[in-house]
């Protein structure tokens, strides 16, 4: 009976002691943080993927918070919802943030594309792309190892049966990680809703390109040709597609029928 | 100070916390993904284990066995030691926010880990006095770290390699893990306590 009403006094005068301590140490210790910095925090979608320069969401909202030239609208995941909030709450003013999404450069998949050598080694594509540029004949294609895949903060991306990746475009937030990640700068990031996409990123010269891959654009120029608002020129034998200028006057897509080897393709 | 000594070769590698006492084992795997976080990890289990089993011993000698409530160490030391890593944030934080940003999340982790809890209840029944106390806690503070230094330097060359698809991550990591439990075996008998 004794030890028990021991027990008793003991236990509560120690947990009572410690709470007594930790009770003046967090009011003698007290750190000021500005609560809004936790409130801007809330409001980002916490993919940590690093796209508006910041180690982290939580970096980010620290910067925007307490640094005044920082803007609110480097958080490429949250697209204009979370930049005019991040504003509001800064009180900044927050310029137009442009909706991206990634996009494959490359559609040379397994059955279209010659390659070089059997590649065996580390599954990585940046690995790959050391021994002799990777395993494709074409030197711009995509190596289909999956390093954007294993890389993408948000879950978007798969490989496909072919080895490209396909990206889902409900998941995708247009961060540009696997632009940053990939060896071979297949991916890009293109406006959401661009009418016409240039699926090829080879630069080789057209009898080239097109012994290497069945799908290549060769540069041959038709499309910058037949294009009636000057939306396509050719650069290093490759089209490119200037999706301002096509997303607002054209609705032919005259470059996509005329393309002699379907390297154009309409989104 | 032989004895010393001993203790502390013993708390090192003969009974190393993670791979012969197998204690431990959540934040061992948990944090030995890459190099930089387990060297945060080591450091900051050390010195709140090296801390937490003084306060401990003082704990244990003053109050607990005058009153003889020997009984109850586990609970004491359970309380002492959650207020005790939440009190050292709360300093680090106010008084170094350099040392804070490195491994303050590391702390809180290891608030109710039971390596932390280990060494003071082993302390308490092996009797050790203050001084040997705080020399086995350490040593197994050191020897925590080495075995999470170890494994993450492990596990990172391990992400290169070519692991067969059912064992990816964690599947490969228990078996490195008894692996180096194998190797660690071989210090035992070196030392008699």
């Amino acid at each position: 009976m004794n030890t028990a009403i021991l027990v008793l006094i003991v236990m509560t005068l120690i947990g009572l002691c410690f709470g007594l301590i930790l009770a003046y140490a967090n009011k003698r210790f007290a750190v000021e943080v500005n609560p809004l910095i936790h409130i801007v925090e809330d409001i980002l979608p916490k993919g940590q993927c690093g796209a508006c320069g910041y180690a982290g969401c939580q970096a980010y909202a620290e910067a925007v918070v307490i640094n005044g030239d920082v803007a609110p609208n480097l958080c490429i995941p949250g697209k204009k919802v979370i930049a005019d909030q991040v504003a509001t709450l800064t009180g900044k003013v927050a310029p137009e943030v442009e909706p991206r999404i990634a996009h494959v450069r490359c559609s040379g998949g397994h059955s279209k594309a010659v390659k070089n050598y059997e590649y065996k080694g580390v599954h990585d594509c940046v690995a790959a792309s050391l021994l002799q540029g990777g395993p494709k004949g074409c030197q711009n294609g995509c190596l289909g190892l999956g390093t954007c895949v294993k890389n993408c903060p948000f879950d978007a991306m798969t490989m496909s049966e072919e080895g490209l990746p396909i990206i889902d475009p409900k998941k995708c937030t247009g961060c540009g990680k696997c632009e940053t990640v990939c060896p071979k700068h297949v991916m890009q990031m293109v406006p959401i809703g661009a009418a016409v996409t240039v699926n090829c990123n080879s630069k080789d010269k057209g009898a080239v390109a097109r012994k290497l891959c069945t799908v290549s654009c060769i540069g041959c120029g038709i499309c910058s040709k037949n294009c009636p608002h000057g939306a396509i020129k050719i650069e290093n034998n490759l089209a490119i597609v200037d999706s301002s200028i096509c997303l607002q006057k054209c609705n032919e897509r005259t470059c996509v029928a005329k393309c002699p080897t379907g390297a154009i393709a309409t989104n | 100070m032989e004895q010393y000594f001993t203790i502390f070769i013993s708390a090192v590698v003969v009974n190393n916390f993670v791979l012969t006492r197998f204690l431990g084992l959540c934040i061992f795997f948990g944090v030995s993904k890459n190099l930089n976080a387990s060297v945060g990890m080591g450091m900051a289990v050390t010195s709140v284990m090296t801390l937490s089993s003084m306060l401990a011993w003082a704990m244990h000698h003053f109050v607990l066995v005058r009153f003889h409530l020997e009984f109850l160490t586990t609970a004491v030391f359970v309380l002492l030691i959650a207020s005790f890593v939440q009190l050292l944030e709360m300093i680090i934080k106010k008084q170094a926010p350099a040392l804070y940003n490195m491994w303050g999340i590391y702390l809180l982790l290891i608030a109710t880990n039971c390596v932390v809890l280990g060494v003071p209840l082993i302390n308490a029944d092996n009797g050790y006095s203050f001084s040997m106390s705080a020399v086995h806690a350490i040593g197994s503070g050191l020897g925590f770290a080495l075995a999470i230094i170890l494994m993450a330097s492990l596990r990172e060359k391990l992400r290169l390699a070519d692991v067969p698809k059912p064992l990816e991550g964690l599947g490969i990591a228990f078996i490195l893990a008894g692996m180096l439990a194998l190797a660690f075996l071989g210090f035992s008998g070196m030392i008699a306590l």
